[in-house]
């Protein structure tokens, strides 16, 4: 997906091929990916001292992907599920009077709801942190968890919000005129974080 | 989708299936402890409604307010439509206040597309005379898709006052955009002049005989007898009709187990449908009810969240 200046990821979005091909370089292959998902899903269980009280949602698309597969990792290990779901944050946007309407995915909130819980927000790419401030205007609608913790697949830096995050798969060093497009099996057939453009 | 919404003609089968879809993402908020998401904060609608309404309007206020949008009612009575002025010295007055939009209910047909000729302003048309009324169109497929899934190729007849009518020619539209077989049902005298020009660019049966059409359905829509449209003369007894083109407790147990039974409300009880009718598992006037809002806030959200139309 792609991750044009300062709108947060989009949804579905189809890889550019036409522009983004030919200079696009991959920063991830298959096996960086699911090396960084299993040791987020670690980090996770570590600092949460086991699952207990914990709930992971993904923000759509590829979040939500991300978040399965996080919490498939934390049942191999724990041997006992971890509650997951999806937070669409569309309604909570603050760009959406500057863009054309797009459409609402569902929301998912797992039986136990997300009071007194900590909750895992799961993104593929964190940039500007606008996508991030609206998932946390969104959970406070559903509930009062006790903490809210982010894990992302990429973190690209330039951020226009104090926003970090506290699980990271790969810190990458971009230019603010590159792409960072992420790959996942579940939607494009394969497992690969790209970048491209930006004046080399 | 185009930016305003008068009649379901301007709105095409994507568009209809985004804002049922939209819709089921809005019914769970519905369910929630905090009720508001901050989408429309800043824009103003005004519900402008010169004919009486319970439901369509307090579901477009609250639909409203649940999106952070300012909504404010102006009734015809009680405005200053009653001490003379026009209808568009009204709204041009409103909007020279700076709303956003205009939900519309007027006596007279084509009422919304005047006004949204005369306005910058977003303008729904909430029922325009005999006309159109295009959100309970899309309620209605909401309630019976939620029911019975996708409604391509299921098989809807429309029942009882068609002349004075609205919700038929929204309905119409929409069940054959999406798909649906549909026929209409009435006594001759209550069967809009000039049907058989519409049914030959639409596509539907019409029908004088309730019983030989009810057992074939799967949703019977029955719509209200509106005395106060009437100028008398269309039927002779009120139990006649009722013996003719009610949904009575005989006619509901001729029904398939699967079919569902829909009412626009406000309903005559048992005028055009039976208690039982009315109250049965299979009815869906209450979820009519409930869906109301969820469309409506779709609607909203498509109409009034985004700079450009949807993609």
């Amino acid at each position: 997906m792609t991750h044009p200046e300062s709108v947060p990821p989009s949804e579905g979005s189809p890889t550019d091929q036409s522009e983004g091909d030919q200079s696009a370089r991959v920063v991830m292959s298959s096996g960086d990916v699911s090396r960084a998902l299993r040791r987020v899903a670690h980090e996770i269980l570590e600092r949460n001292k086991g699952s207990q009280d914990l709930v992971v949602l993904g923000i759509p698309t590829r979040g939500v992907a991300l978040a399965h597969r996080l919490v498939h990792v934390m049942a191999e290990v724990e041997g006992r599920d971890v509650p997951s779901g999806a937070l669409d944050i569309t309604m909570h946007r603050d760009d959406l009077r500057r863009n054309p309407i797009r459409a609402i995915e569902h929301t998912y909130i797992p039986a136990p709801g997300i009071d007194d819980k900590t909750v895992v927000l799961v993104d593929d790419v964190l940039f500007s942190g606008r996508t991030v401030r609206a998932a946390m205007d969104a959970l406070s609608d559903l509930g009062r968890p006790r903490a809210i913790r982010l894990a992302v697949l990429v973190d690209r830096g330039h951020r226009d919000l104090p926003i970090r995050a506290d699980y990271v798969g790969k810190n990458l060093p971009t230019s603010r005129s590159e792409r960072v497009q992420v790959c996942l099996a579940e939607h494009d057939g394969l497992d690969e974080v790209r970048i491209s453009g930006g004046d080399r | 989708m185009k930016r305003h919404l008068l009649s379901m003609n301007d709105l095409d089968r994507q568009d209809i299936l985004t804002i049922l879809d939209t819709a089921e993402s809005m019914h769970d908020v519905q369910h929630r402890e905090v009720k508001k998401l901050p989408t429309l904060r800043g824009r103003t609608v005004v519900n402008l409604f010169f004919e009486d309404s319970t439901r369509t309007r307090s579901s477009f206020e609250i639909a409203g307010k649940w999106l952070s949008a300012d909504v404010i009612n102006i009734s015809g009575k009680g405005s200053s439509t009653s001490k003379g002025e026009s209808l568009r010295d009204t709204v041009r007055t409103v909007a020279a206040m700076g709303v956003d939009g205009f939900v519309i209910r007027h006596s007279a047909s084509g009422a919304a597309l005047q006004v949204s000729r005369w306005v910058d302003a977003v303008v729904i048309n909430a029922g325009d005379g005999l006309h159109e009324h295009p959100t309970q169109a899309l309620l209605d497929a909401y309630s019976m898709r939620q029911r019975l899934g996708d409604l391509q190729g299921l098989h809807v007849a429309i029942v009882g006052d068609l002349t004075h009518s609205r919700v038929l020619r929204s309905n119409l539209i929409c069940l054959k955009t999406l798909g649906a077989r549909v026929t209409v049902v009435a006594p001759p005298t209550l069967m809009p002049a000039g049907i058989e020009t519409w049914a030959a660019s639409e596509d539907f049966d019409t029908s004088y005989d309730l019983d030989a059409v009810l057992p074939a359905v799967d949703a019977v829509m029955m719509l209200r007898v509106q005395r106060e449209r009437m100028s008398g003369g269309f039927f002779p007894t009120e139990r006649e009709y009722t013996v003719g083109y009610g949904l009575t407790r005989e006619r509901l147990r001729s029904l398939q187990k699967h079919t569902v039974i829909c009412h626009p409300g406000p309903m005559n009880r048992g005028l055009e449908i039976a208690a039982d009718a009315a109250d049965a598992a299979q009815s869906l006037i209450l979820d009519q009810v409930s869906a109301g809002v969820a469309v409506r806030m779709s609607v909203l959200y498509h109409l009034f969240a985004g700079e450009g139309s949807l993609t």
